[in-house]
């Protein structure tokens, strides 16, 4: 930073303040930081060679989605990606049926608390475990095939919707909800007039945004055989046929970008 | 909100007949998609696995209990590469993230045409694909081990953390820019002074945010040979070693947890 002739007036240079201002800490951090990072890269073994080597295969692969090859397995193509494109709908059709229930007992201000921790008992365990994890382990039990993608979105879409719901209920307005109690509603009717339409343009945005990443996550099932496009994927890049490598990612990515579009659409509209 | 009268006594009404009607149609039409997609899944399912399956669950866990508590020692190796992927993979990302998010901030980008575009592409194609199926790239082109792994997940970051920095930086008040370039600063002072103070708390919540999901998507990128603990997951799977399968799953619970509890720690401590 160039000098000002000001500050020579006053005597003392204006330095940028820390963003840690206990100097110790700090210290400590940056050497903490710095030898971690140290053993951390030390430990990484890179065969220079082999990623020379590699380098050439990165270029095709590039130089692949210049000219991607739709055709000649396009009938693997459009199997996998329908069936993504079914477990998906599938799985969030019944992960949203499944988290509202799930949610309105996560939520401290509407459950009783018995209900209440079992409820975000089933939330961590389903936020804890990862899909593939999830999906290996239900193929193993359902054999393979779409069905082990099916129950793995959805398990995971519960998780995923069901704590943001519960979030969502325990902020509301508490006075609406009263209101309607007040006018003598039974539960049922005060969930429904009293609560559901305050959440309800959270909820419909983040079942649009979990379809979205249902999405994004059926295509990787396929690589422990849990259905979807990940198997043809898979199969691409182990028989080094990068152009249908490409063509499939085109289309995932194609496809992620439509949903987020309309995602966005709706949440705009909702909101 | 329409109110009906019969005989005599006003019936309230949410919605309207009409309404009624074309919220009856929204119904149909999504029962039905779902109704059709569920039978894809279903004629693509050996249902004798499916009734067979709570006595193969049953087994599994007959199998898998108590887990092989001495198999631990084996597990230091991949537990350090496993948070040295998440870790090292992170910085990368971050430090490829920071330019592409001024890119794509409306307010900073050079160009609007030209450049943002590009800078979005970035941010969506990264996004889009998972880390399994970047590192399946990878080790098709740099050959397999840790190395790889730190790749495929600094990729997969990039498009995250640039998308939540971006919408940060145009978040920002422009009064303080002003008020820096009032001064006579430079371009990139205005930057230093002006812009990178703003979004500091949000770059940092933005990083460790992302450390905490790296964490958990590196236990499983040894699935595919990127090495980490998924490598020993994945042998001990394919020799049907359930107790070490169960110790491992255990282990990456853990490392869940904690890098959950870390993360909601730091960002309580910055935000």
């Amino acid at each position: 930073m160039t000098q000002t002739s000001s500050s020579h007036k006053v005597g003392q240079r204006w330095r940028k303040p820390h963003f840690i201002s206990n100097s110790t800490l700090r210290w400590c951090l940056a050497v903490g930081a710095i030898s971690y990072l140290i053993a951390a890269i030390a430990s990484v073994e890179v065969d220079w060679a082999r990623v020379y080597e590699g380098l050439d295969r990165g270029f095709d692969f590039i130089m692949a989605f210049t000219q991607p090859d739709f055709s000649s397995r396009a009938s693997d193509i459009w199997e996998g990606l329908l069936e993504s494109i079914v477990m998906t709908v599938a799985a969030s059709v019944v992960g949203v049926a499944i988290s509202i229930p799930i949610g309105l007992g996560a939520a401290r201000n509407i459950a009783p608390l018995p209900v209440y921790i079992i409820c975000r008992g089933i939330v961590a365990i389903s936020r804890a475990l990862q899909e593939i994890i999830v999906a290996i382990l239900l193929v193993a039990i359902f054999g393979f095939g779409p069905l082990a993608g099916f129950l793995t979105l959805s398990f995971a879409t519960i998780g995923f919707l069901s704590k943001l719901l519960a979030e969502d209920i325990e902020a509301m307005d508490k006075v609406q909800a009263e209101a309607i109690q007040a006018s003598g509603a039974g539960w049922m009717q005060w969930i429904n007039y009293g609560v559901q339409p305050q959440v309800m343009p959270r909820l419909v945005g983040l079942s649009i945004y979990r379809i979205d990443i249902n999405f994004r996550e059926s295509a990787i099932l396929g690589l422990v055989g849990a259905g979807g496009i990940g198997a043809t994927l898979n199969t691409a890049f182990d028989r080094y046929e990068y152009d249908t490598a490409a063509a499939i990612l085109i289309l995932i990515i194609g496809i992620v970008m439509a949903l987020e579009y309309i995602s966005g659409v709706v949440r705009a509209r909702v909101q | 909100m329409p109110v009906f009268s019969k005989d005599d006594t006003q019936i309230w009404r949410r919605r309207t007949p009409r309404e009624r009607l074309g919220d009856g149609f929204v119904w149909l039409t999504g029962f039905t998609i779902f109704a059709v997609c569920w039978s894809q899944i279903s004629q693509a399912t050996t249902w004798f696995f499916v009734w067979d399956a709570p006595r193969i669950a049953g087994d599994i866990w007959d199998r898998a209990t108590p887990p092989k508590w001495e198999y631990i020692t084996q597990l230091g190796r991949p537990i350090w590469d496993t948070i040295n992927i998440a870790t090292l993979g992170t910085l990368i990302a971050l430090a490829l993230a920071f330019p592409v998010a001024f890119l794509a901030a409306r307010n900073t980008t050079p160009s609007r045409a030209f450049i943002r575009p590009v800078a979005l592409l970035i941010i969506v194609s990264t996004r889009s694909i998972n880390s399994l199926i970047w590192a399946l790239l990878l080790i098709a082109v740099i050959g397999p081990g840790v190395f790889a792994g730190i790749i495929a997940i600094a990729i997969r970051s990039i498009g995250f953390c640039a998308k939540l920095l971006y919408e940060a930086i145009e978040e920002i008040e422009t009064s303080q820019v002003e008020a820096i370039t009032a001064t006579g600063a430079s371009r990139w002072q205005v930057m230093a002074y002006g812009i990178v103070p703003q979004i500091l708390p949000a770059f940092a919540g933005v990083a460790v945010f992302r450390w905490d999901i790296n964490i958990r998507e590196s236990t499983v990128l040894g699935m595919v040979g990127a090495g980490g603990i998924g490598l020993q997951l994945s042998s001990s799977l394919n020799v049907l070693a359930w107790p070490q399968v169960s110790l491992i799953l255990v282990v990456i619970l853990a490392a869940v947890i904690i890098s959950e509890w870390v993360s909601a720690k730091v960002r309580g401590a910055i935000i």
